[in-house]
């Protein structure tokens, strides 16, 4: 489950799951939701993905400002993530895919521009077996 | 919180807790009283940075950012434990504004103004993921972080007398692009020479009010002119610099052992290593968005002269001036009687040096440069000057706009994006937009008003009024 939370003048994101691979894949959802109804896209793009971080809270921070590196330079956007998160000792690390649609503005109906996910109302935490992660995106 | 009006127009919180200096807010009462307790607990936190001078400030359009509010500046010593911060500046590296003017009458060319604004929209590339007209190559893209808008002219983008009226002369000297990560140099490839979405714009304006003949005069103004403002940025070369360095100062932190409240304000010492990577990647992102105005103003003159069929030259469309609203830059001030070398950051913010410093080009010294306030779309723009007040009180700085008051959701569930079309349309004004989305987040609702706002500047000093402007037709993102 993904939803997007009221910020002044930017975008809260955050994700919902039974793993933190499924509550890190909502968020990136919710990232995307911003710019694009997700149901236009069509999952025919793939991506892979390896991000390593110390904490993991940085670890969401880095691999949705990744996403958004891979969205300028490849005008791709996505809709669907297969992720896996593994701890090495004071590593973490994320490796994965991303699949989605380049940019077709005839058929995506394009909406805000995200600019970069940031640290402000970073939240990546485990309650009752539910994961829930979430930051503010720069709108 | 605990605020005392200290005098007209400022408003102080005096050092407590964990605050290295108080905390000050420039507005008006009516200002003063509608401002969120999220955006002035985000100055208490820059309040505690370590090395920050005089105290942590808040300008009128300040308002509830990531980390640092928006409308802040954050003055840090930039030899002795003063600090920089990337999340200080933004994701937009130099988010800035550019004022062109023009020798036409703004009433008599408005019949033309839907032409003109089809040709800029066809001109200009604008919108979420839209690639450039302009490809480069990773050594013509060094040069843009090197030399800025410099770059643009020698390809032939505007005249080299445009460099004259733009901050730093369009190009800051100590960037550096071996410190600009791979990944921003890949996001910079494509997008050189775009105008992006959300709050930026091209806009055609009237001059409809003159507060200073003389200055105005000297800005090259006039009442009833035509004159065109551009709003832009580093595009994702600036977001992909801010985060790269993010992320470095996270690590660098507990190197120098600082520590925040908000992991959002990273920071590192200026003389550190880290601290002066950023700095020289920051600068190659100001460069960036420098010479994307200038590739823009090319375009916009290119217009200008199908439609009216005559040269740019011959129309005047000089460069009014060139500013940034999300930066960092060394400048001396007087703190406690002696002058000292600061890093100051300005998010949301506008440098606005009174006549006789040496920031200002030549064509300015007699005046001090223009600070140039975009409104929000369909509500006015304004010019102003710096003041002697102001460099005491606010290190120079003016506000950037006029500030969110009400969140994107609160906006969207109020209006739809062609609703905001249709009223603005009916005030005479044409609206042309890629995403109609981005129309209703930016309704005039949505902000402050701009007019109150410039009020607080005049009231507490820190900025003189030159000239009002109001929108004839806008492009956004």
């Amino acid at each position: 489950m993904f939803e997007l939370f009221e910020h002044k003048a930017d975008v809260g994101v955050r994700g919902v799951g039974k793993s933190k691979e499924e509550a890190f894949a909502e968020c990136a959802k919710a990232m995307f939701s911003v710019t694009v109804d997700l149901k236009e896209i069509d999952s025919e793009e793939k991506f892979d993905i390896e991000i390593e971080t110390n904490d993991l809270e940085s670890l969401l921070v880095d691999f949705l400002n990744h996403l958004l590196y891979l969205r300028d330079v490849n005008e791709t956007v996505f809709n669907r993530f297969d992720l896996y998160i593994i701890n090495e000792g004071d590593e973490w690390k994320l490796n994965g895919k991303a699949f989605g649609e380049k940019i077709n503005k005839k058929k995506h109906n394009i909406k805000s521009d995200v600019k970069a996910a940031s640290y402000h109302q970073l939240i990546v935490e485990e309650k009752d077996g539910k994961w829930l992660v979430q930051c503010v995106v720069d709108v | 919180m605990n605020f005392k009006k200290i005098k007209e127009g400022i408003w102080e919180m005096p050092k407590q807790e964990e605050m290295n200096v108080p905390a000050r807010i420039f507005a008006t009462e009516k200002l003063f009283g509608e401002i969120e307790q999220g955006a002035i607990q985000q100055i208490v936190n820059t309040a505690q940075l370590p090395g920050i001078q005089k105290a942590a400030l808040g300008l009128p359009d300040l308002h509830f950012g990531y980390g640092f509010p928006i409308g802040g500046v954050a003055a840090f010593d930039a030899k002795e434990k003063g600090v920089v911060s990337p999340g200080g500046i933004g994701f937009d590296i130099n988010c800035g504004v550019r004022l062109i003017r023009t020798n036409l009458i703004a009433e008599e060319i408005r019949p033309k103004l839907p032409e003109l604004m089809d040709l800029l929209f066809e001109f200009i590339p604008a919108g979420v993921g839209q690639k450039g007209k302009i490809r480069v190559e990773k050594n013509e893209l060094a040069e843009i972080y090197s030399k800025g808008a410099r770059h643009m002219v020698e390809k032939g983008f505007g005249w080299k007398k445009d460099l004259k009226k733009i901050e730093e002369k369009g190009e800051m000297k100590k960037a550096n692009p071996e410190k600009v990560s791979e990944k921003a140099f890949k996001r910079g490839l494509s997008q050189a020479g775009t105008l992006g979405a959300g709050n930026h714009f091209v806009e055609v304006q009237a001059v409809e009010k003159i507060f200073d003949e003389d200055i105005a005069k000297s800005f090259g103004l006039f009442e009833g002119q035509a004159v065109l403002m551009l709003h832009s940025g580093s595009r994702g070369t600036g977001h992909q610099i801010a985060t790269d360095y993010i992320s470095v100062m996270q690590k660098a932190m507990e190197k120098y052992g600082i520590k925040v409240n908000d992991r959002q304000l990273a920071c590192a010492p200026i003389e550190s290593q880290e601290g002066a990577d950023y700095l020289e990647a920051m600068w190659c992102g100001v460069n960036y968005a420098f010479a994307n105005r200038q590739a823009m103003s090319h375009w916009v003159r290119e217009g200008f002269e199908q439609v009216f069929g005559q040269d740019a030259k011959s129309l005047e469309m000089e460069i009014v001036y060139d500013i940034c609203h999300n930066v960092a830059k060394f400048e001396n001030h007087m703190i406690d009687g002696k002058k000292k070398e600061l890093l100051i950051h300005r998010k949301g913010a506008t440098r606005a040096m009174p006549a006789g410093r040496s920031e200002n080009p030549k064509v300015y010294a007699k005046t001090g440069h223009p600070a140039i306030i975009p409104g929000s779309m369909g509500t006015a723009s304004y010019v102003l000057v710096g003041t002697e007040t102001g460099l005491k009180e606010s290190f120079a700085s003016v506000c950037h706009g006029a500030g969110r008051t009400m969140s994107r959701h609160e906006a969207m569930r109020k209006k739809s994006g062609a609703q905001v079309k249709k009223e603005l349309e009916a005030k005479g004004e044409i609206i042309k937009g890629k995403s109609s989305t981005g129309l209703a987040e930016e309704m005039p609702e949505a902000y402050k008003d701009i007019d109150e706002v410039i009020e607080s500047v005049v009231l507490s000093g820190i900025g003189k009024k030159v000239t009002r402007h109001l929108p004839l037709a806008v492009m956004k993102g």
